[in-house]
């Protein structure tokens, strides 16, 4: 090919985007796969409207996908684009602020219609007013180029082939940074097998904007970025609701305990039914229930019965199943609650993420009701997340809240493979024998203080249990006093005794004076911050991330008080630092973010240079 | 580490021998452990102290529930009672089986997922007119249309007892209580057309003290496959003292409870003189036999797959204070919730393992860096 150049560069953040009916998530993800078999380190974050058709050509239908990819570990999906793809002009104008200064921007110049400028708030033409003048523009005829590239199929209207224009901008862009056409190609080819001409056409498209790219004038320069040295292993790029499905799956079968998985359809946490749903072959039974809170009862009534029951939500659906979990920690029954948390409150911005839900996980119930609260990190660290809350929660016979988050839900990431023989034994060990002379005491506890868990069809084992408390040992219900004062206790230190690694600090210079803290998928801004920070700025910071919100790491505390200043960043308004400084009496300093989008490095970084700069 | 499955019989923390019997749905527990035959009423009663209020009508219905389990032929650790909350919710403290004690009106829910995870259980729920048909109406309506396997109980008393009186979804309007001091302005359901509304394949209506006609109805219930819904008309002797004297009361329910059976004709009275036919303007009437002859009278069949005869003869009385429907309004078959997927299941997941999940993980596109 080449009187092109091709010019090096480690790190790219590439965000497409146009209207919700243009493709940009497919265009996104098929790009996500075939940078992975790049062997490129990589993060994506899908960012699209709660509406499935919002008003076409407006900017609340704007649909956008973005991923950054790069010759080196990374842990985030970029702050600023270097490249934004932008089919129409209201794409344009939602988007164009995050692109950096001078960064590239690709337009579908057929889509910047007087009406769709109208539509997006344009008073001119941004192509030729000279507003863009900060950025590479290149304006191509997407959708006319693609309409030419498709004539000669039989069966493909003009007006189909325009809906092939998402894979000629797949195309251009796969050119530009040096992607294999192959798991594109394959791709289109397995997902239109049975219809032939729609299979041409899409083929025609993504050749065509690949071909423009290599021949045309325009681009001068394209780039290669190099595969990022990764730990050996086998590989598989993952988003969060996947690996959270793998990681109950994988806890079913490491608990022996058949997954029971009823839910009530919500954004972003349908998806993980939808996934959950299709693996039967693992004895995984969904219920798709008639709400929310008959989900939690299903789960709970399953866990009763022996299985891993597990019900999965977002913020509202929390809010009503709290009576449940509030019967589970009466029960002291094995439930898994998944609440991947979105921004509220009530219906708030469905598709947007937040991690404001946690003083609800935490107390979010009446009485004292306490239970263990586990965050991933990562989308790939779901999967382990996944694993230890149904640890927790079988072998302490409790409720667990799972908090992830719509951002980690949707992003994806390569997933280094976990060796499964090595996935941590879960023992329900259920009881099956009388535990005092021949008789069953429901609520007599082992060493850890959890109850015997005798499911259904255990002979001589039969026993009542109920949300009215009970005489602990018989569980006969109580109303003494004394009784409801010691449960009330017992139930708290029962939680409080669940067993949770140590804090993990990096501080590789040894001598930080400050800490930045971080809990949930803020993990990958605040690293990625902090890699920068000392590599570029040689600057000493140490972090830690807190992975068990309740119990907290044993060492906590005294980690805290090491450090002259611990920085928290949250998507809240400071809900763990709240926790901390109540807890431990320390001056944690909160950074807060609450717009909707995930923390980025940007973020971190300009809170540490304040500190330390 | 050695192969694991996934299967329940080879399952972590329980012996070779200690099969739990997540069995297969259908296959009848009387086989499934040494059960010591024949099971009494003592064997379904638990230690528990009964709380009700004396001369409660839930006394009877326990009492009846009891002496009815030994019929089922099931050993009581494969009978699991759930309740919801109400006076009717303690019931499953009286019962010496398996019992879930939920929360407000989502007994149905929590009985669903007992139900559908082990198709091997005889699962039973006892739930209030308030708890069933106000706080939990949904799960009630969702449970009687999926046709979960689950008997419910229904004690209507047509009065909220546990908070000491006030006006139930099934009170009359009308009714003075404590929240409702002028009268409620409510109109009442009717826990049968409800149920016929929510498509539930079984529906039947007893009294309490009527030990005989329960039995006969439970037994109906047990032997149906998929949801049955049981209405047992519960006199609250405290806050709504008799409200069903009309079908209860020595002396008046002779005339009045119009005994439904299968294939007999709709007649009622001491002596049968009464009866149900068809008038000519298509609705039902209460007829005289004598009157109309024996031919003209309408013959019950529960088992039309169509729900307007038993909707109408719901209809025969707006309240219980007349001559008033009781027995099975409606037995029809159709598919039973989760039971084709619990053999399906139970199949697949005796088989997944560790390889299998080795498999999961590396499906889809994967690389490798050496």
């Amino acid at each position: 090919m080449d009187n092109k150049t091709l010019e090096k560069k480690d790190r790219v953040v590439v965000r497409f985007a146009g209207d919700s009916g243009d493709g940009m998530q497919l265009t996104g993800s098929r790009f996500t796969d075939a940078t992975a078999v790049v062997g490129n380190d990589l993060a994506t974050l899908p960012d699209f409207p709660a509406e499935i058709r919002a008003p076409a050509g407006t900017p609340h239908g704007v649909s956008a996908f973005q991923i950054h990819f790069a010759s080196r570990d990374i842990l985030t999906p970029g702050d600023h684009p270097n490249v934004l793809v932008a089919m129409n002009p209201a794409a344009l104008i939602t988007q164009l602020t995050a692109l950096e200064k001078g960064g590239t921007l690709i337009v579908n110049e057929d889509g910047f219609s007087a009406h769709n400028l109208k539509k997006a708030g344009y008073e001119s033409n941004p192509l030729e007013d000279g507003s863009l003048d900060d950025y590479q523009l290149f304006a191509v005829p997407m959708t006319s180029m693609t309409v030419r590239a498709t004539e000669d199929i039989d069966g493909i209207t003009p007006r189909d082939a325009a809906r092939c224009k998402n894979l000629f901008a797949l195309g251009l862009v796969s050119w530009m940074y040096g992607r294999p056409t192959e798991p594109s190609t394959d791709w289109i080819e397995k997902k239109f097998a049975d219809r032939e001409s729609v299979r041409d056409a899409n083929l025609a498209a993504f050749r065509a904007g690949y071909n423009f790219g290599e021949t045309a004038e325009l681009f001068a320069v394209h780039y290669e970025v190099e595969p990022a040295p990764a730990p050996p292993g086998t590989y598989r790029n993952v988003n969060g609701t996947q690996a959270l499905a793998y990681g109950l799956i994988a806890a079913s079968v490491q608990s022996g305990l058949p997954l029971f998985l009823a839910s009530y359809p919500i954004t972003p946490a349908s998806e993980l039914l939808h996934t959950l749903s299709r693996h039967r072959r693992f004895g995984v039974r969904t219920i798709q229930a008639e709400d929310e809170i008959a989900a939690a009862n299903m789960a709970l009534g399953a866990a009763f019965s022996g299985h891993l029951g597990v019900t999965a939500t977002s913020g509202p659906g929390m809010d009503l199943k709290a009576e449940t979990i509030g019967l589970a920690v009466a029960m002291e029954l094995p439930l898994v609650v998944v609440d991947i948390q979105r921004a509220g409150p009530s219906t708030g911005m469905p598709t947007k993420t937040e991690a404001a839900d946690l003083l609800m996980a935490l107390y979010g119930r009446h009485g004292e009701s306490p239970l263990p609260v586990v965050a991933p990190s990562t989308p790939a660290d779901c999967f382990d997340a996944a694993i230890e809350a149904a640890r927790i929660a079988v072998t302490h016979r409790t409720p667990v809240i799972l908090l992830s988050d719509t951002f980690l839900a949707n992003s994806s990431e390569p997933w280094r493979l976990p060796d499964v023989e090595a996935l941590p034994e879960i023992d329900p060990r259920f009881a099956t024998e009388p535990n005092d002379g021949d008789r069953f005491m429901p609520y007599l506890r082992d060493e850890r203080l959890a109850r015997p868990w005798a499911v259904p069809g255990t002979q001589g084992l039969r026993h009542r249990i109920g949300g009215l408390e009970k005489e602990d040992v018989t569980g006969n219900i109580s109303y003494q006093p004394e009784n409801h004062d010691h449960m009330t206790r017992l139930r708290a230190e029962r939680i409080a005794r669940v067993e949770v690694p140590d804090l993990a600090v990096d501080d590789p210079s040894g001598d930080a004076s400050l800490l930045v803290l971080g809990w949930g998928s803020s993990y990958g801004a605040i690293e990625g911050a902090a890699r920068r920070l000392r590599r570029e700025r040689d600057m000493k910071l140490a972090t830690g991330h807190v992975r068990h919100l309740n119990p907290l790491p044993g060492n906590l505390q005294a980690v805290l008080r090491s450090y002259e200043r611990v920085l928290l960043p949250e998507m809240n308004l400071g809900q763990l630092s709240r926790i901390l400084r109540s807890e431990y009496l320390i001056d944690v300093e909160s950074y807060t973010k609450v717009d909707g989008l995930p923390i980025f490095t940007r973020d971190v970084m300009e809170q540490v240079e304040a500190r330390l700069g | 580490m050695s192969e694991r499955t996934n299967g329940h019989r080879s399952g972590n923390g329980h012996g070779p021998d200690a099969d739990l019997g997540f069995g297969q749905p259908g296959e009848q527990a009387v086989s499934d452990g040494p059960v010591e035959l024949p099971l009494t009423k003592a064997d379904f009663s638990s230690d528990q102290e009964t709380r009700w209020c004396p001369g409660c009508g839930d006394y009877a219905i326990l009492a009846s529930v009891q002496s009815f389990m030994p019929e089922l032929g099931i050993p009581p650790e494969k009978i699991v009672f759930v309740t919801g909350i109400g006076c009717a919710g303690r019931f499953v403290y009286y019962m010496d089986t398996y019992g879930m004690h939920g929360i407000h009106g989502r007994a149905p829910a929590l009985a669903t997922g007992v139900a559908t995870s082990r198709p091997d259980l005889s699962v039973w729920v006892v739930s209030g007119d308030g708890d069933a048909l106000s706080i939990g109406g949904n799960h009630l309506i969702h449970a009687l249309r999926r046709n979960v396997p689950l008997k419910v109980l229904l004690f209507n008393n047509q009065i909220y007892g546990l908070t000491k009186g006030q006006y139930s979804p099934t009170s009359e309007e009308g009714k003075v209580t404590k929240s409702t001091p002028f009268g409620s302005q409510d109109h009442p359901f009717n826990p049968v057309t409800l149920a016929l509304g929510a498509e539930a394949s079984f529906v039947a209506r007893t009294v309490d003290t009527d030990k005989a006609h329960v039995a006969e109805t439970l037994r109906a219930a047990a032997e149906h496959e998929g949801a049955a819904l049981v209405e047992i008309y519960q006199n609250c002797n405290v806050f709504n003292d008799g409200a069903f004297d009309a079908v209860r009361a020595k002396g008046q329910k002779e005339q009045n409870q119009i005994k439904l059976v299968h294939g007999e004709p709709i007649r009622f009275g001491a002596d049968g003189e009464r009866g149900v036919a068809r008038g000519s303007d298509g609705r039902l009437d209460l007829v005289d036999v004598a009157e109309v002859g024996e031919d003209a009278i309408l013959v019950h069949d529960a088992e039309r797959p169509e729900p307007s005869l038993a909707f109408e003869l719901a209809h025969l009385a707006a309240r219980p204070t007349g001559p008033t429907p009781i027995g099975v309004f409606r037995s029809v078959s159709r598919p039973v919730y989760g039971r084709d997927l619990a053999i399906e299941l139970e199949r697949s997941s005796s088989e997944a393992g560790t390889e299998q999940l080795r498999e999961l993980l590396h499906s889809g596109e994967t690389w490798t860096v050496s």
